[in-house]
């Protein structure tokens, strides 16, 4: 009986012969690296599993240990980590930057694994606080694999890198918030639980808004450094752009760069920043005018008018929301009222921002326009409710005419029944 | 006015020729006989569709551009607009009601038995043409519930052994749901479907008018026994008026729904955005939609989704052919059919709450 071997015996040993080969000259050319072999066996810090370094994003790209610590892997035992063979050992932390930036800031050499990936970090790390202390001798402060890790460091596309927007803070607060470990500094360590309990935070972990504020958004991030006075506006201006175009016309502008104060900081707090309300514009606890203004001036006028405003437009667009909810809810079609509300709220929003120039007639101008969108909105949902009752007062007359008309087919067909019961009582008589 | 136009007919037609066979027909008058009505009911909120349906077309726009707002503007600005989309819109759904309710009726009454197993047939196909209806014309008004509930429901067309990828193209006219779905859906609804609903509204009617209506399987026996209480009610006017009374009624329901619970029209669909939560699809497609929720994704060997829609294809054919299946049966099949009915509406039920309860 023909097989497939016997009947084409010559093919089948030759593609045998050829995996074999393939086989055999692939594991060759793949000898693994021995250093695993004894650091996976050590005790920490000296230990690197397979399982660890293969999730690091150079093992991924083929960089071996070698390619930072020097050696030659593929000879066994101490062999390896001879000085003859380039060995240089564990790096010490003042030459982490160098190192790392040997590659990094080579844009040659970066754009044949990442093309898009910028080459400025090292020369961004010499201008930070982290980069310029380390320069003096300070090993404590932050170097590459302190952020990035070391081993099984991954690109800042994984969400489990300790870099993400939604990590990233808290890498900061490993050190920034150990007091003992921040002694020495004099500044203060408790900027991550501020941070937690911020509108930003909220932002990035509740709603889920990646591009929220963390550490790096406002301290930058190689070159991370705390904002001078002078340009905490320019950085909360990269995304509040109308608020800093707002405060540019406002006195506060002058007076606050005249007094050395830290322009928004000053009202609206730094790590802990927290949702602006109203009441900033009150007299209550969160009020933060009083602070500065006296009772009664024109400054506290002026403040007093901007709140009324604020609060007739606030009113009459939750007014008109109330009546559209309630027509709603019977059923009634207002999405286009809806949208206009949408433009009262804008107006609300915007009348907000124009606090920021301190100018009454500005915010008034933002509170006519809503006021007179929320009073159209409002009378759209009385009509609404109107027609409501017109809708069921019609129905009520419908249902009058159905119940009679039921009625009166109910009766007609007794009539008619008894009328045909009759005729035929009188046939059975006859 | 109308003695006059009796004359001018009677003159040309002889009226009462004309009329006889309606003078003569007559239907069996029982402590049952109410449920008889049910099939009328049907077809009248059948009417209030095709007239209310041919009102909207009057403003209706087929695309994804302007369908949304063509229902916007027929709700808000059209004269009495709100009240003719409010009343297609429930008229749909109680019009499946009433078929259900038709079909179990005509189920436990025993109607469907020999020799009215085409009108069975025919009746069922009505109410696959009527959930065909209610699908189609779900989409139509494309708002946000509607079209991801059509891209699900089409979804599921797909999970079908063989067939399942083309049937999905056909459905939604391309990969995905889109305004050329949408189209489609409009010509399904108000072309292709009337058309066929027509064609078997009317072999269905002239079935029930050629074999009469059937006497429930009790008051049978019960008649045979005692011949003298058997009884017999003139379809015209007695049993029409009854009928125009059912009528009435259902016309009060639907005003007093349409008025007091408008049809929502809810957010124009975005292609784009997240799936909202809640995906349902109406309430009839519920045991379903629920059933192949709770199916495991594999089943011993098999893909859930597939088992599940092969097990309700096998159903409904099933259920098509279920006087076959009766007389096939002998003794047993009369026992097997109503436990089969019992089951499958205390199924249909208790899956539907349950779809609506669960979150």
């Amino acid at each position: 009986m023909d097989t497939w071997l016997n009947k084409g015996f010559p093919w089948s040993l030759t593609l045998l012969l050829t995996i074999v080969c393939v086989c055999v000259g692939g594991a060759r050319a793949q000898a693994p690296s021995t250093c695993l072999d004894c650091h996976a066996a050590l005790d920490p810090p000296l230990q690197v599993t397979q399982a660890q370094f293969s999730q690091d994003i150079h093992a991924q790209k083929g960089l071996t240990c070698a390619s930072c610590h020097g050696g030659d892997p593929t000879k066994a035992d101490m062999d390896a980590m001879s000085k003859a063979v380039g060995f240089r050992g564990k790096i010490k932390r003042s030459q982490i930057p160098e190192l790392c930036g040997h590659c990094h800031s080579d844009g040659t050499f970066m754009r044949k694994y990442n093309p898009s990936l910028r080459t400025d970090q090292f020369t961004q790390y010499k201008t930070s606080v982290h980069g310029k202390r380390l320069v003096q001798g300070d090993t404590k402060v932050a170097v590459c694999i302190d952020c990035h890790g070391v081993h099984d460091l991954r690109p800042a596309s994984d969400p489990r890198s300790k870099i993400t927007p939604l990590n990233v803070a808290q890498t900061c607060s490993r050190c920034h918030s150990d007091a003992k470990y921040m002694q020495g500094y004099g500044i203060p360590t408790d900027q991550y639980a501020n941070y937690n309990r911020s509108v930003h935070h909220e932002a990035m972990t509740v709603r889920g808004d990646l591009s929220a504020p963390t550490c790096p958004t406002c301290h930058g991030n190689h070159g991370a450094a705390p904002p001078g006075i002078d340009s905490v506006k320019n950085v909360c201006a990269n995304c509040h752009v109308f608020q800093a175009q707002m405060y540019d016309k406002s006195t506060h502008k002058v007076a606050f760069q005249s007094t050395g104060l830290p322009g928004c900081v000053v009202c609206h707090s730094n790590h802990g920043v927290s949702l602006p309300t109203d009441a900033k514009l009150g007299t209550g606890p969160e009020a933060v005018c009083m602070r500065c203004h006296k009772p009664g001036d024109i400054c506290d006028q002026a403040r007093a008018k901007m709140l009324q405003d604020l609060t007739q437009l606030d009113g009459a667009v939750k007014a008109a929301d109330r009546i559209l909810g309630v027509a709603e809810s019977s059923g009634m079609e207002v999405s286009e009222a809806r949208t206009e509300q949408d433009q009262a709220r804008d107006s609300l929003t915007k009348a907000r921002v124009t606090i920021h120039s301190f100018k009454t007639e500005l915010v008034e101008q933002d509170i006519q326009a809503g006021l007179k969108i929320a009073a159209k909105t409002q009378a759209e949902g009385q009509a609404a409710l109107a027609e409501r009752d017109r809708r069921r007062r019609g129905l009520g007359l419908s249902l009058g005419i159905i119940l009679a008309v039921l009625l009166g087919l109910r009766l007609y067909i007794r009539q008619i029944e008894s009328n045909a019961s009759k005729v035929e009582t009188a046939e059975l008589r006859h | 006015m109308f003695a006059a136009l009796r004359d001018w007919i009677d003159e040309r037609f002889d009226w009462a020729d004309l009329t006889a066979p309606l003078r003569k027909k007559t239907v069996p008058a029982h402590d049952l006989s109410y449920w008889y009505f049910l099939g009328g009911i049907t077809l009248f909120l059948f009417g209030i569709q095709v007239c209310t349906g041919i009102l909207l077309l009057l403003y209706y726009r087929p695309s994804a551009t302007e369908a949304f707002e063509s229902v916007q503007y027929i709700m808000t600005r059209v004269q009495f607009g709100w009240l003719v989309r409010s009343i297609h819109s429930w008229a749909a759904n109680l019009m499946i009601f009433t078929a259900f309710c038709h079909m179990f009726s005509v189920l436990f009454l025993g109607a469907y038995r020999k020799p009215r197993e085409l009108t069975w047939i025919t009746g069922m196909l009505l109410l696959f043409l009527a959930m065909g209806f209610g699908f189609s014309g779900y989409l139509l008004p494309w708002n946000t519930l509607a079209f991801f509930a059509t891209k699900v429901g089409t979804e599921i067309t797909g999970q079908v052994p063989v067939i399942g990828h083309g049937l999905k193209v056909f459905l939604r006219g391309g990969e995905d749901v889109t305004g050329a779905t949408l189209t489609r859906f409009f010509g399904f609804h108000v072309a292709l479907l009337p058309g066929l609903t027509v064609l078997m509204l009317l072999i269905h009617i002239a079935l029930v008018q050629y074999f009469g209506m059937s006497v429930p399987p009790s008051v049978e026996a019960r008649w045979k026994a005692s011949p003298s209480e058997m009884r017999q009610m003139k379809f015209f006017p007695n049993f029409f008026l009854r009928e125009l009374m059912s009528w009435y009624i259902a016309l009060g329901v639907l005003g007093a729904l349409a008025a007091i619970l408008p049809w929502e029209l809810g957010a124009k669909a975005d292609p784009f955005a997240p799936a909202p939560a809640g995906i349902r699809p109406e309430w009839y497609f519920m045991f379903m939609f629920q059933t192949l929720k709770k199916i495991p994704a594999k089943v011993w060997f098999a893909d859930g989704d597939v088992l599940g829609i092969f097990v309700f294809g096998v159903a409904g054919i099933v259920w098509l052919l279920l006087p076959f299946f009766e007389q096939a049966g002998g003794r047993r099949g009369r026992r097997l059919v109503l436990g089969a009915g019992i089951f499958a509406l205390s199924y249909i039920i208790a899956m539907t709450i349950y779809g609506y309860m669960a979150k």
